[in-house]
């Protein structure tokens, strides 16, 4: 350790590790987690959904589970709730399905239309 | 690909409460999920709620888990963390309200604290470098390597920082003494002696934070113009030991501490040394004699350490709490020091709440917060219904805070006003059914056998002061011995060679002041107000009550309890050794305690 450069460069490499500790006010995701999501690959979603958010380099969304959301035909089912925003369920959420999600909602502010399930108060 | 944290508290109530087991269970139902590689296991220093331990914190959601086995551990795993379902039984519950909180965050314990000196206590992996970093570690020291010690020792003073360990001397001034001081070298010194019963404030730091102490310390050597440090901990603090040593060796490696720290030329090492378990080697003089390796006994002040401390060389002593808060202030700086705390007790002070209170644990508030707010809001109040009579502050070497100043704010300066002490921060909370004398011979009692001898004062003073204290509790007080035991105690305060003995008669002079009538009862009423001191008890049966069950004239040691089956008993005080145990085997409350 030679320089204050170094030390920045560790702070903000350990800071990417320990990102789940800190408060995270911009949003939340919820995948559903319920025998029958896990059945239709919420587990993968799940970790689909944590890459995604990393390679976009988002820090400020939470992402956690929920039990059953009650719409096992369409599982994974995962439900986006941004700050100031009318939350929105998604349906059918495999991979690639993900990956649009957060690119698209969390990282752009666009609904994906052709996912939605449910919309809260429209 | 991590997806979930579980923190678990690893202090030493938590440890104590079965943390160990609680952690493998995780790990084995982790594994047995297949989901170890996504869901990661840091143990912590203390979270402060020791009541609630084990507990387990589950990140990203901030799940505050307590009282966690290893049975309702793998609840945890299958439930939260596969199935996405909170375990609403691991839950706490807010007493008042009944109401299940599911964020740490929320809690009444922590939303009315200020963590400073706590701040990476709980959130960080003590054993990881990287992540005090993370949370700003070690910029405080590149900062002060690059500002001159002048200006750090003014930037302290300016802050207001007064002594964690006690006394509240006003730390820059100290800093600045061995500046100036002449000789060389100098010696930084950080006291981890801390003795007071119920005290584990500055264990709790060194566990849990290890790396601010040792940040602090090489940003004071730097500060005073010393190269070498000692850090002196008890031998009773095992673990904090173990994981200040290894923070040592990853400053080390990372070259915050050795030969040219920085790449800024200054060069300093710490190196631990053991106490060996005097109370007295809390004492600063008494510390350095142990350090050098002579025996732990105090000396004259003047000369002070700064001038003439380890080795004769001039030497910087300060508590691990006082260190704790040296990097935020030297990153901070002095204003936002000083935007807590009252004008003249800048800051925040950890207390370890103890004693009848709902709520034990570690806590950190605001110089100046009120004893209401500290036993009531954040330590829930009394259990049982029961009425808060006192707070015991500063261990034995202070004294006690009545209930009618429960609004006073306290400080160094308001507690002194008081007749007690700060101290380091021990706080024991009695209530209505706890005898003040007792209290205080309790003390006394500690004090005594921790006395070193070396002054007459104190050896002899409070044995003696001791020993009317006891015979005041065992009904044998005289006339007179009120006016002894101030006499006495004023005496030994005056004369004692240091510190532990100028404080030991403080528990009696305080209780003394404010509780005068109840040594007037022991005396001469030859009763214990509280029922606490057994030889001033008397126990009978009353007749109307009693149903002749024979239970406990048949569980009584002494025999001393007669009757026929289904007649009223009767208790012969003559024989009756006042242990209790009719009393606690009467179901029918015929049993009379007085």
């Amino acid at each position: 350790m030679k320089s204050l450069e170094e030390l920045k460069r560790i702070k903000e490499e350990t800071l990417k590790e320990m990102d789940l500790r800190q408060a995270k006010e911009r949003g939340k995701i919820v995948v559903a987690m319920g025998t029958c999501g896990i059945a239709a690959g919420a587990k993968d979603t799940l970790l689909s959904i944590i890459d995604e958010l990393d390679k976009q380099g988002i820090h400020d969304v939470k992402v956690v589970q929920s039990g059953c959301m009650g719409l096992c035909d369409r599982e994974p089912t995962v439900e986006v709730s941004m700050k100031d925003q009318p939350a929105v369920v998604y349906g059918d959420v495999d991979d690639a399905n993900a990956r649009r999600i957060i690119r698209e909602h969390v990282g752009a502010g666009k609904v994906v239309a052709d996912l939605v399930i449910k919309r809260e108060n429209i | 690909m991590i997806r979930n944290e579980l923190l678990i508290c690893a202090g030493g109530a938590c440890i104590t409460s079965g943390e160990k087991s609680v952690k493998d269970a995780l790990i084995e139902e982790l594994n047995s999920h297949s989901i170890q590689e996504e869901v990661q296991v840091i143990e912590t220093g203390c979270m402060g709620a020791c009541d609630l331990g084990p507990i387990v914190v589950v990140y990203p959601e901030g799940t505050f888990y307590q009282k966690v086995t290893p049975e309702t551990a793998r609840l945890i795993v299958s439930e939260h963390l596969v199935k996405g379902r909170v375990v609403e039984s691991l839950l706490y519950t807010e007493p008042e309200t009944q109401q299940k909180v599911a964020s740490g965050a929320e809690i009444p314990f922590y939303t009315r604290q200020v963590k400073r000196v706590l701040r990476n206590c709980g959130v960080i992996d003590p054993l990881s470098i990287e992540e005090y970093i993370a949370r700003d570690g070690y910029f405080a020291l590149a900062t002060a390597l690059e500002m001159s010690p002048e200006d750090i020792i003014g930037v302290v003073t300016e802050s207001g920082l007064r002594g964690r360990g006690g006394a509240g001397f006003p730390t820059g001034f100290k800093w600045k003494a061995t500046r100036d001081a002449k000789g060389s070298p100098k010696y930084v010194v950080c006291n981890g002696d801390e003795g007071d019963p119920g005290a584990f404030m500055d264990r709790s730091v060194l566990e849990g934070d290890p790396h601010s102490v040792i940040e602090a310390m090489t940003i004071a050597g730097y500060a005073v113009g010393a190269q070498r440090g000692y850090m002196y901990v008890r031998a009773e603090y095992p673990l904090a030991i173990e994981r200040f040593e290894w923070a040592l060796r990853k400053a080390r490696e990372y070259g915050f501490l050795g030969e040219n720290i920085l790449g800024s030329g200054f060069s300093f090492d710490i190196e631990i040394r053991i106490g060996a378990g005097a109370f007295v080697c809390g004492e600063e003089t008494a510390l350095l004699r142990s350090i050098e390796g002579k025996r732990g006994t105090p000396s004259v002040k003047p000369p002070f350490p700064a001038q003439a401390g380890l080795w004769n060389r001039p030497t910087l002593i300060n508590n691990v709490e006082t260190y704790a808060n040296i990097p935020q202030i030297i990153t901070k700086g002095a204003q936002w020091f000083r935007s807590v705390g009252s004008p003249k007790s800048p800051g925040t002070k950890v207390f370890a709440l103890a004693g009848n209170v709902q709520n034990t644990g570690l806590v950190e508030v605001p110089m100046g917060t009120t004893l209401r707010e500290l036993v009531f809001d954040i330590g829930g109040g009394i259990p049982g219904g029961k009425k808060f009579k006192a707070a015991q502050t500063g261990g034995p070497s202070g004294g006690v805070i009545t209930a009618d100043y429960l609004d006073m704010p306290i400080d160094f300066d308001t507690v002194k006003e008081l007749g007690t002490i700060m101290g380091s921060g021990g706080l024991i909370i009695l209530d209505e059914d706890s005898c003040m004398v007792d209290v205080a011979k309790f003390y006394l009692g500690f004090t005594v056998d921790e006395s070193c001898g070396k002054c007459t004062p104190c050896r002899e003073g409070t044995r003696q002061m001791y020993h009317t204290m006891e015979r005041i509790c065992e009904g044998k007080g005289r006339d007179g011995d009120i006016e002894q035991l101030s006499r006495l105690a004023e005496v030994v305060r005056d004369t004692s060679l240091c510190g532990l003995g100028q404080s030991a008669p403080n528990p009696v002079l305080s209780t003394l002041r404010f509780y005068q009538d109840e040594y007037r009862a022991h005396i001469y009423d030859k009763k214990c107000p509280s029922h606490v001191c057994k030889h001033l008890l008397t126990y009978s049966v009353s007749a109307d009550k009693c149903v002749g069950c024979t239970a406990c004239a048949r569980q009584c040691p002494s025999h001393a309890i007669s009757g026929e089956v289904k007649k009223a008993h009767v208790i012969d005080q003559s024989k009756c050794s006042k242990c209790g145990t009719c009393y606690e085997v009467c179901r029918f409350g015929a049993i009379q305690k007085e």
